[in-house]
């Protein structure tokens, strides 16, 4: 099997990478790049805690393969974190708000807030369960979660 | 145990070969022509990539469409509006064009599976999937939809009601045709509408019903004109209650008319029992209130509420 060369931006990084035509985005991110902050759960579409920023816009990497992105910018959980290694804002607020329990689904659900944040800076309690539908906390914290990304849109979470 | 794990759980490899990315229709259509069927199309992936892994369909070599021109428009024309392959349920969903003349449409689409999905998976694809479940499927055939196929021996428009065959199938031969647009019609004011949905949670699950409704009305005469009423997954096709639009044609607007059709609507279903989305019995009774429920929601739309 041939592999495709691809060029993307990553994290705001320009990158270079040979992939498998087979390769999935999260396969790419994890095994071969070394970023693993983004998880794998179900390689279904169904659990979200593989969610990246594809040009801005929340999508599964697990079920997205690699080509795909060719040209295009990806961003992840490692992408939020500031040069001098200061937290996003949503990543300060889920640790201030105690939303993080096991930890998994924590970057899915901090993509997915971005992506709302990023659209919608002061969502209501209703948008922000809406955006963060798509990802699935097996602890439940769903509450403190939800509060984590209003305290952020407070913060002026958007930057 | 271990060899428990290697036989159930799953396996995260997809076995493809090769990943086509081609840049004008023709192109796609010859990569699949030279496959003669072993290559599959592609759009956002989201139905195509879980089913490869899990070995439920097979492909040597996938077409991904995504880089294809001119495919990603949501366009009025005329009496219609024209989707391209391209539009994803986020796009129609968001479209105040798609808001204003086919409610229902980006309604169903709001729906479907989560935020992550909808920004990928297209409309076109839910189709082509062929699930008696898809959400955009019953608010298309509500709304007179057409698909035009795109094959090497030229293109063909197919009316939404003649393509779905079977459960996961249609009459598009997805290895060797592909769906380049999707044309319905656009809704005036005295049109009525409405997209109803039971499913177990409000996100992320499959519907156990879903119901789209349409009715034009004569607020003079107080009389319905025309009514379509569209119902999935109580068969293995999406479909159109024919017998219940039949009924409600050129009928006074009437809570006795209403109660009637719900009856029939019943007669019109086949569901089967499924542990998953309930017994048939319950389906049926459930396919009854949703066709009261979304008439009388239309109706009210267009200042007739009937209680």
């Amino acid at each position: 099997m041939g592999t495709v060369k691809i060029s993307f931006k990553l994290n705001g990084c320009d990158m270079n990478v040979e992939v498998l035509p087979n390769t999935l985005l999260v396969d790419l991110l994890r095994d071969v790049l070394g970023l693993k902050g983004t998880k794998v759960g179900c390689r279904e579409g169904e659990c979200g805690v593989c969610t990246v920023l594809l040009e801005g816009e929340a999508v599964n990497s697990c079920i997205l393969p690699a080509v795909k992105v060719g040209g295009k910018s990806v961003v992840t959980i490692e992408g939020l974190v500031k040069e001098n290694g200061q937290l996003h804002p949503i990543q300060q607020a889920f640790i201030s708000e105690g939303a993080v329990q096991c930890g998994f689904c924590t970057p899915g659900m901090i993509m997915n807030a971005k992506a709302l944040l990023d659209k919608h800076p002061h969502p209501s309690d209703g948008e922000i369960r809406s955006g963060i539908s798509g990802v699935l906390c097996r602890c439940t914290g769903y509450r403190k979660i939800v509060q984590a990304i209003k305290t952020a849109s407070q913060a002026g979470g958007r930057k | 145990m271990s060899y428990a794990f290697k036989d159930f759980h799953w396996t995260r490899h997809i076995p493809i070969k090769n990943y086509f990315l081609p840049k004008t229709l023709s192109e796609a259509l010859n990569i699949l022509a030279e496959y003669q069927g072993r290559a599959l199309v592609v759009a956002g992936g989201t139905d195509v990539l879980p089913q490869l892994r899990r070995r439920e369909i097979d492909a040597e070599a996938l077409v991904d469409i995504t880089h294809l021109p001119d495919l990603k428009s949501i366009e009025e024309r005329g009496e219609r509006i024209a989707l391209g392959a391209l539009v994803t349920h986020a796009s129609i969903t968001s479209s105040p064009l798609v808001r204003e003349k086919a409610k229902l449409l980006a309604d169903g689409a709001g729906y479907l599976g989560s935020p992550q999905i909808r920004n990928i998976a297209t409309v076109a694809g839910n189709l082509v999937s062929g699930q008696p479940a898809a959400d955009t499927s019953t608010p298309l055939l509500a709304l007179d939809a057409s698909v035009t196929i795109a094959s090497k021996d030229g293109e063909r428009i197919v009316p939404l009601t003649k393509f779905f065959l079977d459960t996961g199938k249609t009459i598009l031969d997805c290895r060797r045709e592909i769906l380049t647009r999707i044309e319905f019609n656009a809704l005036k004011e005295h049109h009525g509408c409405c997209y109803l949905r039971l499913s177990q949670r409000k996100a992320l699950a499959l519907p156990i019903l879903v119901c789209g409704v349409l009715v034009k009305v004569d607020k003079k005469r107080r009389v319905i004109e025309e009514a379509a009423v569209a119902l999935g997954p109580v068969a293995p096709i999406p479909f159109r209650a024919i017998r219940v639009e039949e009924a409600l044609r050129g009928s006074p607007i009437s809570k006795e008319i209403i109660e009637a059709v719900g009856t029939i609507a019943i007669e019109e279903c086949n569901p089967r029992d499924s542990l998953l989305r309930g017994s048939s019995l319950y389906r049926k009774e459930m396919a009854k209130v949703f066709v009261k429920r979304g008439l009388q929601k239309a109706l009210a739309q267009v200042g007739f509420p009937v209680t």
